[in-house]
């Protein structure tokens, strides 16, 4: 491009002549060159301009055309999207620990009624009648002729009360797809899996939510649709949990006890291989809560959770335990044992008004002095008591998976005087659950290593914390082994599985206040075998009383622990325990250099 | 040049819209077949479900002590008890398997037919 000169010569030179300024030609042809650069750069930009608000109007357009297709045109699913189980199950089964089911869902119907669109409401009403014996035909009758066009006749109906109803043809009737939970054993671990129900109802669907138990405490998992297909896999062993039942159930007859509890626990994991309460009821026929009475007497009354009592002797274990734990006795120690114990206005005596005398810390345990225990309290002192207590759990509400485990909090006393720390050394003046006593044994039973309770099946154990050197630990178990062998358990012996444990007799306390001098509340904690403690058992009876000899007996050695032997007896080789041959005393072992 | 492109083009044309016609409705017919697939794949699931609540139904440890009490006779089975655990040195050993020569041996000579291979049978 040739530019124009800034001072071309001609005009210069004529200028000059005229006596012009030549420098203004110069400035003048500047001026134009920069008014020439504007206008190309303006045209550029408005070109620029108009074609980006060419791609502004095609995006909006085609967002516009989109949102108008989509709101002109039918919704419909994507049909290769994948049905899984998650569709069908809306809530997951659940299955013991061998992967047998406890609880699952089955398809069925809800019947319905549009009165308004029936035939004939008083042939239906007596048809129906006949299919339902509990239904009022008048009853029905007036009902569908009030006018009103929508009403539920029934939640669930079998196969066969469905071709019933078919039968009658009524327009009027219809029915709705429903999800019920089942519980194919019946009865069988009823206090566990609590119950489920109808929640938000529809006439195409309904929720199933859990009332009680651990369907209520997992209701959250169990419904996870992400976790529909997976079942929810229990430590509880079926058949352990069956044969613990039956014989509960035939001890708890022979006992003439109204009520039972036994727990079953894994010392190592905490998991409940068997819970089982008595008596129980069927949770596919749940009974309603009791609205009156004491709830303690209705059979949905878990007392394994909820049967907070004072467990008495059994406690006095710890009491021991914690004296050697913090070096202040060790097992042969002598503790002066003689009773009563006079402290301030209360009189601590012994079962029977005995008076042992001096004893050693094992022969408290195994001979079950409340004096000696007592002892044992006042060198521990309440502080350091309250402190141990707390630790193995005996303060709060147990961290089972069951709704009913956080509303069953023991009854611990306000204060702490010294008083409270006597009784509590020997499991008086505070209550606490059989699953309390399970959790605190099995500490003892893990080598002095807390464990926690729980009712899932687990892979990892979490650590728990030490409250006892292992040591005292083996010391404690072995005073427990004494108290079968030599003590107040004797019919606890179940041969091969080395049973220890420690009885415990309670009063059971009256409504108003003060106990009930014969209705007792018998404990037995066991551990087994002896030697390397597996499992924990805890059995307890309520108000049981042993006739078979000419005077009644009513504590826990004669009661409970012939019930808790024979458990054991039926159970550890179901557990897949090999009775531990007795070592023949005659045979010198060569020592071995 | 230029008409032949003209037709081929066109045959193109024909020839792919032809084929969006058929795959639109094989597609259509994959859905309908997975559809259907997926309704039966849910009846048998719903079918398993109950099969396998039936049979724990059928399996419930109530049931199976009553029948084993009812067939006590026949099979009288007993809860497992401790001592029925063994050691493995104390279980029952199949009897040795008898012999399978009961009578004499004919010591006479034999004639054996073949050729003795100089090679290592094995």
């Amino acid at each position: 491009m040739i530019r124009a000169p800034l001072r071309p010569l001609a005009r210069i030179l004529q200028a000059r002549a005229k006596g012009e300024n030549p420098d203004v030609i110069e400035r003048e042809n500047l001026r134009l060159r920069a008014e020439a650069t504007r206008d190309r750069a303006r045209a550029r930009a408005e070109g620029r301009l108009v074609i980006l608000g060419f791609a502004f109007f095609c995006a909006f357009s085609v967002i516009g055309l989109r949102m108008g297709v989509l709101a002109s045109t039918e919704p419909v699913e994507p049909k290769a999207a994948s049905s899984g189980a998650e569709i069908l199950t809306l809530r997951s089964d659940i299955v013991d620990r061998n992967g047998r089911l406890l609880a699952t869902n089955m398809v069925t119907s809800a019947l319905y009624a549009h009165p308004r669109q029936m035939i004939d409401p008083a042939r239906v009403a007596a048809e129906l009648t006949v299919i339902f014996p509990d239904m009022n035909a008048e009853d029905l009758q007036r009902r569908f002729t009030d006018g009103r066009s929508f009403m539920w006749l029934r939640r669930k109906l079998s196969p066969e009360q469905v071709q019933a109803v078919h039968d009658i043809g009524d327009p009027g009737l219809l029915f709705g797809p429903r999800e019920m939970r089942l519980y194919p054993n019946g009865r069988m671990a009823a206090h566990v899996l609590g119950g489920a129900s109808f929640g938000a109802e529809g006439v195409n669907a309904a929720e199933v939510i859990g009332t009680a138990g651990i369907e209520k405490a997992l209701d959250r998992r169990l419904r996870d649709p992400a976790l529909a297909a997976t079942p929810l896999r229990l430590s509880l062993d079926l058949t352990i949990q069956a044969a613990t039942t039956e014989i509960l159930q035939a001890g708890m007859a022979i006992m003439n006890a109204p009520g039972a509890t036994a727990i079953l626990m894994d010392a190592h994991t905490g998991e409940v291989i068997s819970l089982v309460s008595l008596p129980d009821f069927d949770p596919n026929d749940r009974p309603a809560n009791p609205t009156s009475g004491d709830p303690a007497d209705s059979p949905l009354f878990n007392r394994a959770m909820q049967g907070v009592y004072e467990l008495g002797s059994a406690f006095k274990i710890f009491a021991a335990a914690q004296a050697m734990e913090l070096g202040l006795v060790n097992k042969d120690t002598m503790v002066n044992s003689n009773a009563p114990l006079v402290w301030g206005k209360f009189r601590i005596r012994e079962f029977k008004d005995k008076n042992y005398g001096t004893l050693s810390v094992r022969d408290i345990i195994v001979l079950s002095s409340n004096v000696g225990s007592a002892k044992l309290g006042l060198m521990i002192g309440g502080e350091r008591q309250q402190a141990f207590l707390k630790s193995l759990g005996f303060f709060d509400a147990t961290s089972l998976e069951l709704i009913e485990a956080a509303r069953a909090k023991p009854l611990i006393p306000a204060r702490w005087p010294e008083i409270v720390t006597i009784t509590s050394s020997y499991g008086h003046g505070m209550s606490a659950s059989p699953m309390h006593l399970a959790a605190g044994y099995a500490a003892i039973a893990n080598g002095g290593v807390t464990v926690t309770p729980t009712l899932l099946k687990r892979d990892r154990v979490p650590e728990g914390t030490r409250v006892l050197s292992p040591a005292v630990a083996r010391t404690s178990i072995d005073m427990l082994r004494g108290v079968v062998t030599d003590g107040t358990a004797s019919f606890g012996e179940v041969e091969g599985y080395e049973v220890a444990g420690k009885t415990g007799t309670a009063n059971k306390p009256r409504k108003g206040g003060g106990y009930y001098e014969d209705k007792n509340i018998n404990t037995f904690a066991a551990m087994f075998p002896a030697s390397d403690p597996k499992y924990v058992l805890v059995v307890t009876l309520y108000e049981p009383v042993d006739t078979s000899g000419t005077q009644p007996h009513r504590t826990a050695g004669w009661t409970t622990v012939p019930v808790a032997a024979e458990i054991i007896r039926r159970v550890a080789p179901l557990l897949g325990l090999r009775p531990i041959e007795p070592l023949a005393q005659d045979v010198l072992v060569p020592a071995g250099n | 040049m230029r008409p032949f492109l003209l037709v081929f083009t066109a045959l193109t044309l024909m020839a792919l819209a032809f084929w969006a016609y058929r795959e639109n409705y094989a597609t259509q017919s994959a859905l309908r077949e997975t559809q259907q697939l997926q309704t039966e794949v849910a009846q048998l699931r719903e079918a398993l479900t109950l099969q396998k609540a039936e049979w724990a139904y059928l399996n419930r440890p109530d049931r199976l002590h009553d029948l084993v009490a009812l067939n006590f006779e026949r099979l009288p089975l007993l809860p497992l008890e401790p001592g029925q655990f063994q050691a493995v040195a104390d279980l029952a050993m199949p009897p040795p398997p008898p012999s399978m020569i009961d009578r004499p041996l004919d010591l006479a000579p034999l004639d054996v037919q073949g050729i003795l291979s100089e090679e290592d049978p094995l």
